[in-house]
């Protein structure tokens, strides 16, 4: 196999301004405070991925999930270690980045698919199927600010979810979706990972990242604290507890299914 | 399904670094997403108003008339034949260069939503303000040269244009590079800003467009110093450079007869100007593209720390 990203020694060092204007700054010196404290909301973090391996990041709230995707997408760069990946990285992590209010649903989703870095011949190839999996109908050619918060969340899945990747990140909050669209969702997404593609997919649902994914790694405090097997990935979390409401639900998935907040 | 498969069969592809290569080679290779990022930026700016572009005509227009009618009429009447030509003309570059400095500043942090999510180069930003900004003088010019005609006594030369083309070089390199810089400056640093913010206000008054250079020499007479530090200014080489091919040319003999002589006007397509006017130019130029490039050096500095600084 051919390894798709592989993440050795990565740690991201963050600077927590205290005091921010120069009296202040005076100030604390004077009183011999601490003028700039720094954390690492990552540390020391290793692991590779093979090409076509569907992975769930899964960790509390402030582990450093959304840090670590940055460094996937390479908007980050880490303070220490380094980061490399193989083929085209993209996914559901910028939906909706770069829509202007104002534009309509025509315009916006040329913008948004050439920020995923799509050519404009790429984008006209896929339109079509663009426009039929947002289905936002006439609203086509008015101004997404007119959108609801739904349709507005549709079509920027759309796009993302036609982007041609070979690593596939999915990070963001579907709860705004509607039943059908989230099904429909998850099914594009697993048909994305069955064509070979990479998939990198944060949830906190335990029910859908058992779906969806092959392995788990779960971040605590900034560390890799399970790296394996989904089923001991989600114990370790305890999420398997019995009031998580994953348990309850069935195969028509319930609120939060896709759901992931970093 | 094994067609699929071939398709992420990517052995023969290098491991790389995800983050995007920047630079403005990197930005040209995006060139498809600049197009469209400037072509929302023209659509977003008058969306909603009834005039349009128009207002790209209406803004500069009324700018100039406050202008000429304080320093043409009340201040400095029959000074300086065609004198609103020759104000205008430096509002052109003026206009450009301040503006492309302030939208370059502001365009990282306003785009900050897709500069935390996707790894664009983002160099990418400033310039398309820049190019945004450049668009909009072409309605500028197009005043200005109506007004050249309007005198009847326009007599354009090739040596003038090519003088006003090298002056827009010069505002084109300089301001892309104030853009670009101060776009990464003010992330991080506020007050660095601000700062510079003071001396681009000062730039309409420290360049020969409400009076006349030969009003500047005239009072620097016994100081050449203090001269040939105001002449060290780009954007007032520039100036001069555009007021070579557009003003001075519509400047009959007539014309030059009646002007008064306290501010210095000399008749004579040469004799209003500082010597060397074009080897300065060049020079300038010169210097404007070492200064895009040291910009492009601090941009690069600063970029890493940009997404961390961003949240903040």
């Amino acid at each position: 196999m051919t390894v798709s990203i592989e993440v050795s020694g990565v740690s991201k060092e963050f600077a927590r301004h205290y005091q921010r204007t120069l009296k202040q700054v005076a100030v604390a010196k004077m009183r011999r405070q601490q003028t700039k404290k720094t954390f690492w909301a990552l540390r020391d973090v290793t692991f590779t991925v093979e090409q076509g391996e569907a992975i769930g990041l899964m960790g509390l709230n402030g582990s450093g999930k959304s840090t670590l995707l940055k460094h996937i997408m390479g908007v980050m760069r880490p303070t220490e270690g380094q980061v490399r990946t193989r083929g085209r990285v993209s996914g559901l992590i910028a939906t909706g980045a770069g829509f202007h209010p104002q534009m309509t649903g025509r315009e916006n989703i040329y913008m948004n698919a050439a920020i995923l870095g799509m050519t404009q011949a790429e984008t006209d190839a896929k339109y079509d199927d663009i426009a039929a999996f947002a289905d936002v109908g006439e609203a086509m050619d008015t101004p997404v600010g007119n959108y609801s918060s739904g349709m507005f969340a549709r079509l920027g899945f759309a796009v993302a979810v036609h982007v041609d990747c070979d690593v596939f990140i999915a990070d963001e909050v579907l709860a705004v979706g509607d039943q059908p669209f989230k099904k429909k969702c998850l099914k594009k997404m697993e048909a994305v990972r069955d064509s070979g593609v990479t998939l990198f997919y944060v949830s906190h649902a335990a029910a859908s990242v058992r779906r969806m994914c092959s392995r788990v790694i779960v971040l605590d405090k900034g560390v890799v604290g399970f790296d394996g097997d989904v089923d001991a990935g989600i114990k370790y979390l305890h999420y398997d507890d019995s009031e998580e409401p994953d348990q309850v639900e069935d195969e028509d998935t319930t609120d939060g299914e896709l759901g992931s907040d970093v | 399904m094994a067609e699929l498969a071939e398709r992420h069969d990517l052995a023969h592809l290098p491991m790389v670094d995800p983050a995007a290569k920047g630079g403005l080679v990197g930005v040209f290779r995006r060139r498809y997403l600049l197009r469209l990022m400037v072509r929302r930026e023209l659509r977003a700016r008058y969306i909603g108003s009834k005039m349009g572009l128009l207002w790209s005509y209406i803004n500069p227009l009324s700018r100039f008339l406050t202008f000429y009618f304080v320093f043409g009429i009340i201040i400095g009447r029959g000074q300086v034949p065609h004198f609103a030509i020759h104000l205008f003309a430096g509002m052109v570059l003026v206009n450009l260069f301040v503006e492309s400095f302030n939208a370059g500043t502001r365009s990282i942090i306003q785009n900050k939503v897709v500069v935390q999510k996707m790894p664009l180069p983002r160099e990418i930003f400033p310039i398309a303000s820049t190019l945004v900004t450049l668009y909009h003088t072409g309605p500028q010019l197009v005043i200005l040269l109506g007004a050249c005609f309007i005198t009847g006594s326009f007599q354009p030369d090739l040596v003038g244009m090519l003088a006003a083309l090298l002056g827009f070089g010069i505002v084109i390199l300089f301001g892309t590079g104030m853009g670009l810089m101060f776009s990464a400056v003010n992330v991080m640093y506020r007050d660095l800003t601000r700062v510079v913010r003071i001396f681009t206000g000062m730039v309409p008054f420290s360049v020969p467009m409400m009076y006349p250079y030969t009003l500047v020499q005239e009072r620097f007479q016994d100081f050449p110093i203090i001269e040939r530090l105001y002449l060290a200014n780009p954007i007032a080489e520039a100036v001069l450079l555009i007021q070579r091919g557009f003003w001075i040319t519509t400047v009959s003999d007539a014309d030059a007869a009646e002007a008064k002589s306290e501010w210095g006007f000399q008749p004579g397509l040469h004799a209003n100007f500082p010597d060397d006017l074009y080897a300065r130019g060049l020079i300038m130029l010169g210097i404007a593209a070492v200064f895009l490039v040291l910009a492009q050096w601090v941009f690069t500095r600063l970029d890493d720390k940009i997404p961390d600084r961003l949240v903040a």
